[in-house]
């Protein structure tokens, strides 16, 4: 694989699956602000 | 006794939880587009620089909509016609545009995985021989000659499909939280474990990184395309189930005090996390067939029915492991086309259950019956492939894009709701809906919906499509796409069977706030 698709694979997978991390993360915050 | 049970003014029946419900949303969005489009769209796309036009269209377009869909189910608590209505009188008929859209996709969608059911089973023996595409279309299909529907039944389709229906509509009949609920609670994790397994193997095979070095080398000039723009909304959107009566259905079988932002965004980021795996899958797997018989991966690149039923056959006969390469293949294939058909198949059981004032096992016989058996009369025979993809073409660009479209101008410009739905939301969500959402809503979305749309039109006049001849493309292609919205509105004009349910529900979370 080329430096430049390596960069862009890593790029994807931490902007597509970190989203889905803070996206799981905001989620389980909310449920702790809706019941204090 | 749940909000959902109190209000929805039908059977007390409801998701028990909202993990249940992120569940249900997955499985219906993560569909056999996840596996076998998007990584083609994004490799044709300009590979590693496609994921800037993507992640744009997950923002732009992507969650606003999801969001619109979210809070007319939450907000009106009915299916699609049902929710129309309550919003205004006269809207009714794009909830049952969105139900017959639904159903056309649920007759032809069912033949896919009934295929796939069948290629599992192929895969222990690589029954489909030195030949795959002579196989598929040959032995298999025993495609006729001449496109277009036929009368001579293949038995090797018939009883497949006949399984899947009655599977289907079994899980339907029993209900949202049993059937629907319970379904993406097995069928969710074990298709992320199959698929996943699938992944690594084929991480390991010879040749993987070139496939994905194809995959993801950008070419930066690429996003100066407008088309590379159009394919990446394309993307989302048929990826995201939005627009099409789905997420309504079932943002209305959730309680009212769900965080459906919060959850839109875990809905909206699995099914994008989802495809970026399968996109690694895919060309880990045709890089390695690329290697094998000495060719670049452009070659060997192929999306839709070309890649699952002829590209992987040739990969799992090449392959070591292939069997296996094949059962997880075709069977998260299988996975995540039921969880899809059944959320489709739900839009048209709820929207007749409303209106008709049906139980639920009456309205899945009533529904499921009719298109069980135009499913079977249609896809079924030696005409099942040429029909099935003119249908697939009309009902995704003239179906889903037109009745997203239409919809959101009317949410926004005649009906002017989106205040309304945005503090529905607003009041019991993380994520808050704002300007930038409205102006996405009301005018960003439909014109790159419209965009898109008359590029496709324009393609399908320029050409006919797939070189069918016009009859087939008129009957059914063009037909039905015009039928759809006229009997939609004929079936707004009947009576409901209880009148008192198309009045607009209280909304119990703005009492709650006053109090």
């Amino acid at each position: 694989m080329s430096g430049a698709a390596i960069v862009m694979m890593l790029v994807a997978m931490l902007a597509i699956w970190g989203a889905l991390v803070v996206a799981l993360l905001n989620l389980r915050r909310s449920d702790h602000s809706a019941s204090e | 006794m749940s909000a959902v049970t109190e209000d929805s003014g039908k059977s007390t029946d409801g998701f028990a939880s909202r993990k249940v419900f992120i569940l249900a949303a997955i499985g219906s969005a993560v569909g056999l587009g996840n596996i076998w489009r998007f990584p083609y769209v994004a490799y044709e796309g300009g590979g590693g620089a496609f994921i800037i036009p993507y992640l744009v269209a997950i923002f732009v377009a992507g969650l606003p909509f999801l969001y619109l869909d979210y809070a007319m189910g939450h907000r009106y608590r009915g299916s699609a016609p049902l929710s129309f209505r309550r919003m205004s009188k006269g809207a009714e008929g794009i909830g049952w545009w969105q139900v017959l859209v639904c159903a056309v996709i649920g007759v032809y969608y069912a033949a896919i995985i009934a295929w796939a059911a069948r290629y599992t089973i192929f895969s222990f023996g690589k029954s489909w021989g030195d030949d795959p595409e002579k196989f598929f279309g040959g032995d298999f299909l025993q495609a006729a000659a001449d496109p277009g529907p036929t009368m001579d039944f293949v038995p090797g389709l018939l009883i497949p499909l006949i399984v899947v229906w009655v599977l289907v509509l079994g899980i339907l009949a029993l209900g949202v939280q049993e059937g629907i609920g319970r379904t993406a609670i097995i069928l969710m994790p074990l298709l992320l474990v199959a698929f996943g397994a699938l992944v690594i193997f084929a991480l390991f095979l010879d040749g993987a990184p070139k496939g994905l070095d194809a995959l993801f080398s950008p070419d930066w000039g690429a996003l100066k395309n407008t088309d590379v723009w159009v394919a990446a909304f394309g993307q989302i959107f048929f990826s995201l189930s939005v627009g099409f009566g789905v997420m309504i259905t079932y943002a209305s079988y959730v309680n009212r005090k769900t965080d459906m932002t919060g959850s839109g965004a875990v809905v909206a980021f699995s099914n994008s996390g989802f495809e970026l795996l399968a996109g690694i899958g895919v060309f880990s797997a045709l890089g390695f067939m690329a290697q094998a018989s000495g060719v670049a991966v452009d070659e060997v690149v192929a999306s839709g029915i070309g890649l699952a039923f002829v590209a992987f056959p040739a990969i799992i006969n090449e392959a070591p492991g292939g069997a296996l390469i094949g059962v997880l293949f075709f069977g998260s294939l299988v996975v995540a086309g039921v969880t899809s058909l059944v959320s489709v198949i739900e839009v048209v059981i709820a929207g007749f259950q409303d209106k008709f004032n049906l139980s639920r096992r009456a309205a899945t016989a009533m529904v499921g019956g009719p298109m069980a058996v135009v499913s079977v009369l249609l896809f079924s025979t030696t005409g099942a492939l040429t029909v099935l993809d003119t249908v697939d073409k009309w009902i995704n660009t003239f179906g889903i894009l037109a009745v997203a479209v239409v919809s959101m101008l009317i949410v926004a410009h005649v009906a002017k709701k989106l205040p309304v739905l945005a503090d529905s939301l607003n009041r019991v969500s993380s994520i808050r809906l704002g300007t930038v959402w409205r102006v996405v809503i009301g005018f960003v979305a439909p014109l790159a919906l419209i965009y898109l749309l008359f590029t496709e039109l324009k393609g399908l006049i320029e050409e006919p499509y797939g070189g069918y001849p016009q009859g087939l493309l008129i009957t059914f292609g063009w037909a039905v796409v015009i039928v759809i919205p006229l009997l939609a509105f004929a079936l707004a004009s009947l009576p409901w069977r209880d009148k008192s349910m198309t009045d607009d529900v209280e909304d119990v979370t703005a009492e709650e706030e006053v109090r």
